[in-house]
């Protein structure tokens, strides 16, 4: 397998070293009746009607000034996205990986739009009824329902953030939560001190591609002490045909601080691949917490793959003090292809990372993920639990990097690597890395394949229950140990849509 | 109940049952002897609709309805239950999340609204006291790493809990110690009525002195090559299956 070699000091790029063994399990399982693929269409494949102010298509440094003029920037920040830009334009696009990178034509993309309504709202009333009938299909109350349920929602359609909750009560306890945009404008010193301290704009080709481009995303602080008293929510919606969507998400936890924040997407159905590359960003200091949760149901194409997204996203966090925690939980089901790593840079001594994801591939999905978890600091422990699952002809890989470096003493690592194979043609592969440099590290590595047998679903047909439920119930308990950790209402969602995705993989 | 006319089935194109003929009406019990291979666990394959049996021939009616007609799932909810010769394991889906969902499913089936959970755990308690199914087990993962016997009892407590028409037991006894035989036969015996009907598989006559049979019939080969009383079983028991040869063409009671 190709596999680019980790360059001195340049241990946060996008590569995996070349140590480490890696494992690929191919399903091979006759029973045909695991093979028919339905033709349940997108479940929220419609196209919002609201008037864009969009960018020419196209990528050069005009176009940067224009997003960056558009937004009102203050100079540092342009040219911070000018210097990314140049990186940008240095680096290579990845190789390494277990699939097919189709070619992208990065001048064929649109890189702003924003509703050209007014973008800011006092309340509900004001806002577009388009966009709000838009989320109320989704199923995303922005109302009073998530409001009672104790959600802010900071509501990203496209680019720019249109409607912001909550944010009194959070500003009595000095929390920020606004997009980025306004941050830059707010909360310069902030914004200045953190952005791209975690993933530098010179990181890797998307990550570069997003520090030069990004329109819009949120921005947290949660300040010295505070537990944030509620869950933080995003969704993020991609909507104008070819535009790509570059957000950026930062979040610091400053000392003895919680928040736990939850993102998630849908998007409608397009037929032309949109690329999606995000940053998120977390840093937590000294005895802080942060906890992220991402639900990701963006569209995956059709049953020939034809239309999906393609999901590059660089997420990281650092805990920069002692006994800090980052702990990042991901149900993937969308996307053509999807490929993301979350990854904790365990600085802090006694800091801790934990990395829980479920990923569903089907018919054409692919999907290459897995985390990475950077043992610096003494006594820093790490847990990875990683749930694959693959139908039709999806193709699942598993990709952990652990990485111990010589002063983490007593560092220890637990990974859990577990495949689930619907039907016959989709595959499984675990790409596990581990590099050691310190002798009293612990390093724990499980993995297991399983399959969803005919005699299981027959088993369960016999006493009264259909195949589609027979297919959630598997899933939902092979998928347990990673749902339990999404907070409740999420955690409900996600079963239903882990259900919604499976819908039809089996004959 | 139960009227199978010259059933015949194939899988892979071996032909597996060739023509066999059974009534079983409410209140019965039907023994089900023969030698291995000989086709009793294909025979309740094919009634519960296991996909990779073809059916080439014959009839089967439950209830006066067509039971080929119907997908595995429906018979089940039309009262049709099956206790597996080799129950199989699901990881991760705990047993009674499991139960739960069969009893609602069945009783969707019948427009009867789902158990509430209070009802619910009281049926699971009532039922588990009848099989002395230990209450531990209810809350671990579908059979997974049960033991031999403790995987059978599990079919008879699902048994007791879904309350079906007509019971196939394929080799419950097999893998049962003596007091397991015992207390699941007794509690068999306890869900016997006047308005439901087992078919009971085994190759020992021990578990017919338990689970008294009004019929023994002899699979051979796919056919029902001879039907009797209880006797029967003893007789098998001492002279084995050789002496019986010839086909007969009706085994109907
Ligand atoms: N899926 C299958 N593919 C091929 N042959 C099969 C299949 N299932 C059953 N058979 C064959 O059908 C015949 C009858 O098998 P069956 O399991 O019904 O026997 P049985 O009477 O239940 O035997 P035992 O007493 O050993 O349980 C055997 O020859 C068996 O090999
Ligand atoms: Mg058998």
């Amino acid at each position: 397998m190709p596999a680019e070699p980790v360059a001195a000091g340049k241990v946060f790029r996008y590569s995996f070293g070349s140590l480490g063994q890696y494992i690929i399990i191919m399903a091979n399982n006759s029973a045909d009746i695991l093979e028919e693929y339905s033709d349940k269409e997108y479940e929220f494949g419609f196209v919002t009607d609201i008037e864009m102010d969009i960018a020419p298509r196209g990528l050069n440094e005009d176009t940067i000034h224009f997003i960056s003029t558009k937004k009102k920037e203050p100079q540092w920040l342009l040219d911070w996205r000018l210097k990314a830009y140049q990186s940008f334009l240095k680096q290579p696009e990845p190789h390494w990986q277990n699939f097919e990178l189709p070619k992208i034509d990065f001048q064929d993309i649109s890189y702003y739009a924003a509703p050209k309504s007014r973008a800011k709202y006092k309340d509900m009333n004001e806002v577009d009824p388009e966009l709000i009938a838009t989320f109320e299909k989704l199923g995303i109350p922005l109302s009073e329902q998530k409001i009672l349920a104790g959600v802010a929602v900071d509501a990203v359609f496209d680019s720019v953030s249109v409607a912001t909750t909550f944010k009194e009560t959070l500003k009595e306890q000095g929390i920020i939560f606004s997009s980025i945009s306004e941050a830059v404008k707010e909360h310069p010193e902030l914004i200045q001190k953190y952005l791209g301290s975690v993933v530098p704009h010179s990181d890797n080709i998307y990550a570069a591609l997003n520090a030069a481009v990004f329109s819009d995303g949120s921005f947290v602080y949660i300040p010295k002490g505070v537990r944030c008293p509620m869950e933080l929510s995003t969704y993020f919606r991609i909507n104008s045909e070819n535009t790509g969507q570059f957000e950026r998400t930062l979040i610091i936890a400053d000392e003895g601080s919680y928040v736990s924040y939850l993102e998630g997407c849908t998007a409608p159905k397009r037929d032309e691949n949109q690329m999606h590359a995000a940053v998120v960003e977390l840093v937590a200091l000294e005895n802080a917490e942060i906890k992220y949760s991402t639900v990701q149901n963006w569209y995956p194409g059709d049953k020939e793959g034809k239309g999906g997204i393609y999901n590059f996203v660089t997420k990281r966090g650092v805990c920069r003090g002692a006994h800090a925690k980052i702990s990042w939980t991901q149900v993937e089901t969308g996307s053509a292809i999807t490929w993301k790593y979350p990854s904790v840079i365990l600085q802090g001594d006694y800091s801790s990372g934990e990395f829980y994801s479920v990923a569903v591939t089907k018919n054409k999905q692919i999907a290459d993920t897995g985390t990475k978890m950077y043992h610096i600091g003494k006594g820093t422990k790490s847990r990875i639990i990683s749930k694959g699952i693959s139908a039709g002809e999806g193709q699942n890989s598993y990709r952990g990097l652990v990485q111990v470096g010589s002063k983490a003493e007593n560092a220890r690592n637990f990974t859990q690597c577990d495949s689930l194979l619907i039907g016959d043609r989709c595959g499984a592969h675990t790409f596990p890395y581990i590099e050691s440099k310190n002798k009293s590290a612990t390093i724990e590595h499980e993995a297991t394949t399983s399959k969803i047998g005919e005699d299981q679903i027959f088993y369960l047909n016999q006493r009264g229950i259909d195949t589609e439920k027979a297919v959630a119930l598997i899933v939902n308990g092979y998928a347990k140990e990673v749902l339990n950790q999404l907070p409740m209402e999420f955690a409900v969602e996600a079963q239903k849509l882990l259900s919604i995705t499976l819908e039809g993989s089996v004959g | 109940m139960l009227s199978i006319k010259n059933l015949q089935a194939k899988v892979e194109d071996k032909q597996i049952l060739k023509g066999i003929n059974l009534q079983v009406n409410a209140g019965e019990v039907h023994a089900i002897m023969g030698p291995n291979g000989s086709g009793k666990s294909s025979l309740a394959s094919v009634l519960t609709g296991r996909e990779n049996f073809e059916v080439t021939g014959g009839e089967v009616l439950f209830d006066g309805k067509d039971l080929l007609e119907f997908s595995p799932e429906n018979r089940a909810r039309e009262g049709l239950f099956l206790a597996f010769q080799y129950p199989i394991e699901i990881p991760g889906v705990s047993n009674i999340n499991f139960l739960r969902t069969a009893l609602n499913e069945i009783r969707a089936y019948h427009n009867e609204p789902p158990l509430e959970a209070k009802e619910f755990l009281r049926l699971t308690r009532e039922k588990q006291k009848l099989v002395e199914f230990d209450a531990k087990l209810t809350n671990r993962s579908l059979n997974e790493g049960f033991s031999g016997g403790e995987k059978k009892r599990n079919e008879i407590f699902q048994l007791a809990m879904l309350n079906p028409k007509l019971s196939i037991l394929d080799e419950t006894d097999s893998g049962l110690d003596i007091d397991a035989l015992r207390i699941v036969s007794n509690g068999v015996n306890k869900l016997r009525s006047e308005k439901n009907a087992f078919i009971v598989i085994t190759h020992y006559q021990r578990l017919l002195e338990y689970i008294v049979p009004d019929f023994v019939h002899v699979l051979y080969d796919g056919r029902i090559v001879k039907s009797g009383a209880k006797e029967l079983a003893l007789e098998l028991e001492e002279k084995g299956y050789d002496w019986i040869k010839e086909p007969v063409t009706t085994a109907s009671v």
